[in-house]
């Protein structure tokens, strides 16, 4: 059961920024609702009023600009599992999206509310950072962008402040010497541990020029592991082959993972070293 | 920030405007109310259900323009200018639809509370794939969720209903 709020619907960004400003605590953006309204059901949030961003026109599309990809923030899941413009660059969020939750959540959950909720057993942020991906922040008298490793903070904290809004994710198409692999493993209803890797090999094809490794579900917030990048970065293929048992330790140690439902530390930490393996040799395969 | 902080938000009516199983309607709802309750208890069309409240189970399935949404998390404000299809309005008249059918001749069901949902489901998948195969059909109804008998007969059930739809029926 809901508690009684009042609604706003401003048909612009400004707006909602504006509102957002005057409102403070008492009022949060409201998108799909597939997370909040959950949590304002269980009574664990509550606001007096909620700020219906879907009114905005020309934050639902993806487009293509400069080598980039661009989200709308209001985009559904369904809308990007189904977009072509994704299929041909960036098939491995495609994949992702085609088993977030499930066809009713895909349906009205949008990516823009996914990643500003910041349920730490999430999918889209993990594979985001390993992409390389900045989210745009807007409001009244600004707009910035935030690379994916500084939008996240806490377990439902992001860097975004109380007045802005994200209205779009940008995300660079890998090139065609590039492979890119997002692995997640649950039997809960939400992922209990998910990897995400891009690859990209040097002119030969023979030894990895540049590597991004991304960990999340496991603890608070998905996170980047440099050191395990840095482990295989400029190795041939066969000695990155290799390392990467041991870049899958130092990354299930960065993951923060915490023992809960969804396991034990220990547990989640082998998951995390077992999905990175799997996921370079799938990434590799691409290039 | 704590709940005592909030001051009780006055009310605030919403009038919209949609359909519901092809006739028209004219309510006015409140933001927090949602779908599943307006179409419940205020239209008394309750063959969705209430079970998880979280969109994980399925059994509040209700079609939005053809697509699957969970009544239980939809706020009812959002169905204005959209039609809304449930279990109620899917038989044309006296005569069962494909899927209706099948379920019975199949026996899709045992108590029958994921039915109405599950049937939804599958009518939305067959109106986007009718051909689809077995493992697009789990995928596409992995969060319905029986929780009496297990998934075998209900795939069976809406196999068939895809095979007679396409042939004609």
């Amino acid at each position: 059961m809901l508690r009684r709020f009042r609604m706003e619907e401003p048909e612009s960004v400004k707006d909602v920024s504006e509102l957002l400003g005057q409102y403070g605590e008492s009022a949060k953006v409201y998108a799909g609702g597939t997370e909040l309204l959950l949590a304002m059901k269980e009574g664990l949030v509550q606001y007096e009023r909620l700020i219906n961003v879907k009114n905005i026109r020309g934050l639902n599309d993806v487009t293509s600009e400069n080598g980039s990809i661009h989200i709308g923030a209001l985009c559904t899941h369904h809308q990007l599992e189904t977009s072509p413009l994704l299929h041909e660059n960036l098939p491995a969020l495609v994949k992702l999206e085609q088993n977030v939750a499930n066809v009713r959540v895909r349906q009205v959950g949008t990516l823009g509310g996914n990643l500003c909720f910041a349920e730490p057993h999430a999918d889209p942020g993990t594979l985001l950072m390993a992409l390389g991906a900045k989210m745009v922040a807007e409001k009244s008298t600004s707009k910035r962008e935030i690379p994916a490793e500084a939008f996240f903070v806490d377990a439902y904290e992001t860097s975004i402040e109380a007045d802005e809004v994200l209205t779009e994710i940008r995300v660079p198409v890998p090139d065609s010497k590039s492979g890119v692999a997002y692995l997640k493993f649950g039997y809960l209803e939400r992922p209990s541990v998910g990897v995400a890797i891009a690859l990209r090999l040097n002119g030969g094809g023979k030894s990895i020029h540049d590597a991004t490794i991304a960990v999340g579900c496991a603890g608070p917030a998905p996170k980047r592991v440099l050191e395990a990048e840095e482990l295989i970065k400029g190795t041939s293929i066969d000695e990155a082959g290799a390392k990467i048992l041991k870049a899958g330790e130092i990354a299930g140690h960065a993951a923060d993972a915490i023992s809960d439902l969804h396991g034990s530390q220990e547990y989640k930490e082998h998951i995390v070293g077992v999905l990175l393996k799997r996921a370079f040799q799938n990434a590799l395969s691409q290039c | 920030m704590s709940k005592a902080m909030l001051r009780h938000a006055d009310a605030q009516t919403i009038p919209i405007s949609f359909t519901v199983n092809g006739r028209q309607q004219e309510l006015t709802v409140e933001p927090h109310e949602l779908l599943l309750d307006v179409v419940r208890e205020r239209l008394g069309l309750t063959g969705a259900k209430r079970s998880c409240d979280v969109q994980v189970c399925g059994a509040c399935t209700l079609l939005v323009d053809g697509r699957p949404v969970s009544a239980c998390t939809t706020l009812a404000f959002e169905v204005r200018d959209r039609s809304v299809m449930t279990i109620e309005g899917l038989a044309d008249g006296g005569k069962l639809h494909p899927l209706q059918e099948a379920f019975i001749e199949y026996g899709g069901f045992q108590c029958g509370f994921c039915t109405p949902g599950m049937i939804l489901a599958a009518k939305a998948l067959l109106d986007e794939n009718p051909n689809p195969s077995e493992d697009e059909l789990k995928h596409f109804m992995h969060g319905n969720i029986c929780r009496c008998t297990g998934y075998k007969k209900i795939i069976e059930s809406i196999m068939a209903a895809a095979k007679k739809m396409r042939a004609g029926h």
